[in-house]
């Protein structure tokens, strides 16, 4: 990926298969370490599955979702001395508290860092392709304060008007745009 | 900045309108955004086709979605073209300035613009 707001892309996306209802992105940047987290409320995986998504070659027909984005993140990680973990609990064995959480660490000064790239395009994509459900980007730094709640959203839009929109997803972009360009 | 107070006022605007989704001749366009897609370049593709289709007028019967992956990542970024009655245009190796020639050309002028389309590059 030529930039991790790609990968933030490509990992939330497992969320919204997953069925979840509200989507967690957030970035903090602190001492050369930016950490990302990305986490849901989805239908979470069993042990024996999040054994196995860290493995490319793991994946099988039946469990193809998972595929090659968390190798990709992992890589994009790794390459900078950073870490990938997953924790998530099933709806079969946490039926009141289940979901997915996937935290990555990235040391920024290094030489293979990925840049961060165009996380407002990144969100308006993910809304666009589901616009029901909620997601909370939140992205901060010693200069960056930089936030986004659908749910908030959603009170003023009311019923009628689809987070989907045109005009509200222009407004997402636009929001986001000059939040980032407002912290600089 | 853009405020809430600004998102109202999307609200208020978007409230006369008669919004007529789902018919049933819509032309839907489809964009791959698996892993593969998303490697290749698909975000700036759904976002051109987005705005171009909004740009051309043709929000009320164009829709533009997303799916996983078609199976053809070597081709990535694909972009399926569904219109009643017509045969499936299937659209490869896609970029922003792509598809904003099969939004003017096959969208909005009927005419598929047969030098992207898988047939043509397979």
């Amino acid at each position: 990926m030529k930039e991790l707001s790609l990968n933030v892309l490509d990992i939330a996306k497992n969320s919204v298969k997953a069925r979840a209802t509200l989507i967690r992105i957030s970035l903090e940047e602190r001492a050369g370490v930016l950490t990302l987290v990305i986490a849901d409320d989805g239908c979470g995986m069993k042990p024996e599955i999040l054994e196995g998504v860290m493995n490319p070659f793991y994946t099988t027909r039946t469990t193809r979702k998972v595929g090659m984005g968390i190798p990709l993140l992992k890589l994009a990680a790794e390459q900078t001395g950073g870490s990938v973990t997953i924790v998530s609990r099933h709806e079969d064995d946490h039926p009141d508290d289940h979901g997915t959480e996937v935290t990555a660490t990235f040391h920024t000064d290094h030489i293979d860092f990925t840049p961060i790239g165009d996380l407002p395009s990144t969100m308006e994509t993910l809304i666009m392709g589901s616009p029901d459900i909620d997601f909370l980007f939140t992205h901060h730094s010693e200069k960056l304060h930089v936030e986004l709640d659908t749910r908030e959203m959603r009170e003023i839009l009311g019923p009628d008007v689809p987070l989907d929109s045109y005009e509200v997803i222009e407004w997402i972009g636009g929001s986001l745009r000059e939040q980032y360009e407002a912290s600089i | 900045m853009k405020s809430l107070a600004e998102l109202a006022a999307i609200r208020d605007k978007m409230k006369d309108k008669v919004v007529l989704r789902e018919g049933t001749n819509d032309t839907r366009i489809v964009v791959g955004m698996a892993t593969c897609g998303i490697a290749a370049g698909a975000r700036p593709v759904l976002s051109a086709f987005v705005e171009s289709v909004n740009r051309e007028g043709l929000a009320d019967r164009v829709t533009v979605s997303q799916t996983g992956c078609i199976g053809i990542c070597q081709y990535e970024p694909v972009v399926e073209v569904f219109q009643p009655g017509k045969e499936k245009v299937t659209y490869v190796k896609m970029t922003a300035e792509k598809a904003d020639r099969v939004v003017k050309e096959h969208i909005k002028g009927g005419k598929v613009v047969e030098e992207y389309t898988i047939a043509k590059n397979a």
